[in-house]
């Protein structure tokens, strides 16, 4: 096949053709996605993180958590075992972004919701060997030290109904006034004790 | 899925496997039987390049990858909604998975089940399945020993906070148990603080500084005998730990004990019913054979 030389002499024409090829695939197995009530619709009972929550989700981001924790309990005995219910799309539909992960140097916290007490979140945050003694986790001391000022809470949440997210007005006047003076160690456990709790751990 | 995005999926894919069949014998060079002396054309620096077709079983790969595309979509979940010939869902592979363990296992669980607690915490093998139980679920709070922490108890020295009885264990498990010693500063001021921290520790055989005893021990039956015991060897409806024995959850210095009276605390235990009845069955059993000696 002759042509063949053209498409190889034709930077142009090779990109057009190869994201044509390459389409394909995300037209096919990720579009009809965006349309299904499965992957769409909140699981029933799920609610938007209040405003102490979403500021500890930020400071689960900014101390990289998701690098050693996944969010994401596969449909597998040997995880719902240990984890509880495998996770479903439903309720991560006002995840932005979601926070699934893709590594377990830790394990899964999709689930840890109401697991463990407040006290034994705040001890093993300032310094896991104090409750793990295996435990290879860093400490986060500073957490308990940083206080938040809630500046922009109201705003974040704001961006988060732009995405979907159902605030009302109410929710994000009263944001600040949520967070303000809050230990931001207060706001990661608020978060973290609500994380997978929609769905009880066994169907 | 509704039958638009089905028959989009559908059409896609088929469009595409005809279009890369298509490209791949559109694209193909005549096999040959010797390897041909032909070049390229291409001629770079006096370095040339012979025009080989594909070898045949490089071809037949990609044919192969053809039919396995139709064998799969035949058999399992890709056609839209067609859901394959072999009835596969990610779901119930996980029950099958389940289902199976549960055939396994359940007629261990149900054996033991019947058995009464004091009973299978002194079954060798239970107590093995009890231990793996714990370590999953317990051991991240309690240690992997079951001797605990600061703040959360040691379970195998035979000092209970919500009672060592089998049904006791079994409630704590079920239910959980949520501690309330309130914060007694604003009640009894600092020097009573001081006061009454002296007087716990004397009553654990303690010898502290600088306190007045009997200022610290009125204290104490004024505020915290309805809890503690006029005796202090508390009360494990209320999750009052026994304050003579020497055993503290949340240190015996002179300063945690002032902190303890001064702030109050509030220790959590999570309910654990998500674990199923069979399974606390179990760890309540292993719990339990963890002071078996000292019974």
């Amino acid at each position: 096949m002759r042509q063949h030389e053209i498409v190889e002499k034709n930077i142009g024409l090779m990109i057009v053709l190869i994201v044509i090829a390459i389409s394909f695939g995300g037209l096919t197995q990720i579009v009809p996605l965006f349309f299904q009530d499965e992957t769409t619709q909140p699981v029933e009972g799920l609610r938007p993180y209040t405003a102490v929550e979403l500021e500890g989700r930020d400071i689960y981001i900014r101390e990289g958590c998701v690098s050693c924790h996944s969010q994401m309990i596969r449909p597998f005995r040997s995880e719902t075992e240990r984890y509880g219910h495998y996770s479903v799309a439903g309720e991560s539909v006002w995840e932005h972004p979601f926070l699934w992960g893709s590594k377990r140097t830790g394990p899964d916290l999709a689930r840890v919701g109401e697991r463990y007490s407040d006290d034994w979140h705040r001890a093993h945050l300032i310094n896991p060997r104090d409750v793990v003694p295996e435990s290879k986790m860093p400490s986060y001391p500073w957490l308990q030290e940083n206080v938040l000022t809630g500046k922009h809470t109201a705003r974040k949440m704001e961006v988060m109904r732009k995405l979907g997210v159902p605030y009302t007005d109410e929710d994000i006047a009263g944001a600040t006034e949520a967070v303000k003076g809050v230990a931001e160690i207060d706001a990661l456990i608020a978060y973290l004790q609500h994380l997978g709790t929609v769905i009880s751990d066994r169907r | 899925m509704s039958n638009f995005w089905s028959g989009y999926i559908i059409a896609l894919t088929v469009v595409f496997l005809v279009l890369i069949t298509w490209l791949l014998f559109a694209t193909r060079k005549g096999q040959q039987v010797d390897q041909t002396t032909e070049t390229t054309g291409h001629n770079y620096d006096g370095i040339e390049e012979y025009d080989n077709p594909l070898p045949r079983w490089w071809f037949m790969l990609f044919i192969a990858t053809l039919v396995f595309t139709v064998i799969y979509l035949i058999l399992y979940p890709g056609m839209g909604k067609f859901p394959g010939v072999l009835g596969w869902t990610q779901v119930n592979q996980y029950e099958r998975e389940v289902s199976r363990a549960e055939a396994q296992f359940a007629p261990i669980f149900a054996n033991y089940s019947e058995m009464s607690i004091a009973d299978v915490a002194r079954d060798e093998e239970a107590r093995r399945i009890g231990q793996r139980l714990f370590a999953t679920n317990c051991s991240v709070c309690h240690g992997s020993d079951a001797r605990g922490a600061f703040g959360f108890p040691n379970l195998t020295d035979n000092d209970w906070i919500w009672g060592g009885e089998p049904e006791q264990i079994m409630t704590t498990l079920r239910q959980g148990r949520q501690a309330a010693m309130p914060a007694w500063l604003a009640v009894i001021g600092e020097e009573g603080v001081r006061n009454t921290a002296g007087y716990v520790r004397h009553l654990a055989g303690l010898e502290s500084e600088g306190v007045d005893l009997e200022a610290g021990k009125q204290v104490f039956n004024t505020n915290c005998v309805a809890c503690h015991g006029p005796d202090g060897k508390g009360n494990p409806l209320l999750g009052a730990p026994n304050l003579t024995d020497d055993v503290w959850l949340y240190g015996s210095s002179m300063l945690q004990v002032q902190h303890t009276i001064r702030a109050g605390r509030n220790g959590n235990m999570p309910a654990q019913a998500h674990l199923g009845e069979d399974k606390l069955h179990m760890l309540a059993a292993y719990v339990y054979s963890l002071s078996l000696e000292d019974k």
